[in-house]
């Protein structure tokens, strides 16, 4: 980890109608490192991963992904960025109609196009291997488990190199023994991959086996930020409340 | 107490007059309401379209996915489209033949099924039962995509949904559905001789060249080229209502439905103005 930053939000607001959901966010996410957003449902987390992949306009604020400002990029710009960036999504957003062999050749075929079919299947068994489920790859997602969908969603995620990893509630709906093997998988990628990761979680299982740092949230704005250890030994109630 | 009693009169006067505006506002507020989202979606949906276009002459066409939206339109409606050309065509014979026996011109029986099912039965018909199978399904599908985060997923992995589900989508009903109405078209013939035949006798061949020698061309281009709309109308439709899908669950039955009420009720539009276009020609 170095202190060169990969993403930078300055400012960050959002609401939908009368709510406002993040309210004047800012926050760095360092090469290299696994930074922890924490807070309770309804927080605005989701809503932070998903305006740093421009799947929600903020209304006001700057956002900067590897050098660039999401504000001036056009819609050709957003995709080049959005190929260096790989999203977990809470439900794994598998394409039902597609076998896992598919889904994981989706992105790579359309973002990595001069590869030949024989690469694309040495790349695809390699991440299914490392998730450990490469026998699942000619089943459909409707024939896999909870914690078999997250992880081929994460070998879908990985297959295409990506720089920088979102986690949007990664452990939400496993049992504690899958929630402590995707945990596991996140720190692998990490240092498989070199990725930068920004996990968001209610999780502090999770949190403890994956953050570097952790940023929490409370009623859309920073609550406070800094290590584990920092977190472990505070005194707030809120707090506590998360790391008894 | 002089001063009190016209005060306790006119109170309920007011009162009264209050109720009455309050009611009158949140009326208008109401139908304020619904206008405004009718508008809404209307542009939303124009909005929609022109995405669409957009996208169908953006670089990278999805050819593979657009075979096999071709293949589940096309093929998998076969079954549904045929039993229904074929009863069309052999209910439209047993209704009318009484008749035409009736006037002596029962020769006249073929030619008459025949447009009538070119021209207006078959495409109007076809297309109302498309829109329930096809235009249901987009909706449902796409819908529930939405509710999953499947099409969140496809865009942050940098392929352009709508390119890749709408266009694919909205191009194979737009040719699809017009091969299935000249499918049904030519079973609800066949289904007639089979209704003729019921109580009569007429040869195969008989019956079909005295079919298509009252057909002319005027008969079938205008039909054709509705086909045409119907089919782009049903794409469209279900693909704006399952890509406009709310979060929940139940908006992917809402997508489905109203994607079936809406396309039925564009196709039965178009028809008319169809109808009115071909009256001029």
């Amino acid at each position: 980890m170095n202190d060169s930053q990969i993403i930078e939000v300055k400012n960050l607001k959002i609401g939908f109608g009368d709510q406002n959901v993040l309210n004047d966010v800012s926050l760095r996410l360092l090469e290299g490192e696994n930074l922890v957003v924490l807070g309770k449902s309804g927080s605005g987390k989701s809503v932070l991963i998903k305006c740093i992949v421009r799947l929600l306009k903020p209304d006001a604020g700057e956002i900067n992904v590897l050098g660039k400002e999401l504000n001036v990029l056009n819609r050709d710009e957003l995709g080049e960025l959005r190929k260096k960036i790989g999203f977990l999504f809470q439900s794994g957003a598998l394409y039902d109609s597609m076998t896992v062999k598919q889904n994981l050749e989706f992105p790579l075929t359309r973002i990595k196009k001069d590869l030949t079919q024989k690469e694309i299947d040495n790349k695809i068994l390699e991440v299914l291997e490392n998730v450990g489920l490469t026998d699942t790859l000619n089943k459909m997602p409707s024939q896999l488990s909870g914690g078999m969908r997250k992880r081929v969603s994460l070998a879908r995620t990985i297959v295409v190199d990506p720089l920088i990893m979102l986690y949007d509630e990664p452990t939400t709906g496993l049992d504690p023994v899958t929630s402590d093997e995707i945990s596991s998988l996140i720190n692998d990628v990490q240092k498989k991959y070199k990725t930068s990761s920004m996990i968001i979680t209610h999780d502090i299982e999770c949190a403890r086996a994956t953050a570097n740092r952790i940023i929490m949230l409370h009623e859309g704005e920073i609550y406070k930020e800094g290590t584990l250890e920092s977190f472990e030994k505070s005194t707030d109630i809120l707090i506590k409340s998360f790391f008894k | 107490m002089k001063k009190i009693i016209p005060v306790l009169k006119i109170a309920p006067v007011i009162e009264n007059v209050k109720k009455r505006s309050i009611v009158i506002s949140e009326k208008t507020l109401e139908k304020t309401r619904y206008l405004n989202t009718f508008f809404t979606d209307t542009a939303n949906f124009f909005l929609f379209i022109s995405r669409t276009v957009k996208a169908t002459f953006s670089r990278d066409f999805e050819f593979k996915e657009f075979f096999r939206q071709c293949f589940q339109i096309g093929y998998k409606s076969l079954p549904l489209v045929s039993v229904t050309g074929l009863i069309v065509g052999l209910v439209l014979t047993i209704q009318s033949r009484p008749a035409l026996v009736n006037f002596g011109a029962v020769s006249m029986l073929p030619g008459m099924v025949a447009i009538s099912l070119i021209r207006e039965m078959g495409p109007v018909i076809i297309a109302l039962i498309c829109a329930g199978k096809i235009g249901s399904g987009m909706g449902a599908e796409l819908g529930s995509m939405k509710v999953t985060e499947q099409i969140d997923a496809m865009e942050v992995s940098s392929t352009n949904p709508m390119r890749f589900l709408v266009v694919t989508r909205v191009l194979a009903a737009t040719l699809m559905i017009p091969i299935l109405v000249l499918y049904a078209d030519g079973l609800g013939i066949f289904g007639s001789w089979i209704g003729a035949n019921i109580k009569g006798d007429v040869a195969f061949t008989l019956f079909f060249s005295q079919a298509f020698g009252k057909i002319e061309f005027i008969d079938f281009l205008p039909a054709f080229v509705k086909t045409v709309f119907f089919g782009a109308v049903i794409g469209f439709v279900g693909c704006y209502k399952g890509y406009n899908a709310g979060r929940g669950t139940e908006s992917v039955g809402l997508a489905a439905n109203s994607a079936v009420v809406m396309a039925s009720l564009l196709v039965i539009i178009l028809d008319l103005i169809a109808a009115q276009i071909t009256d001029m020609l």
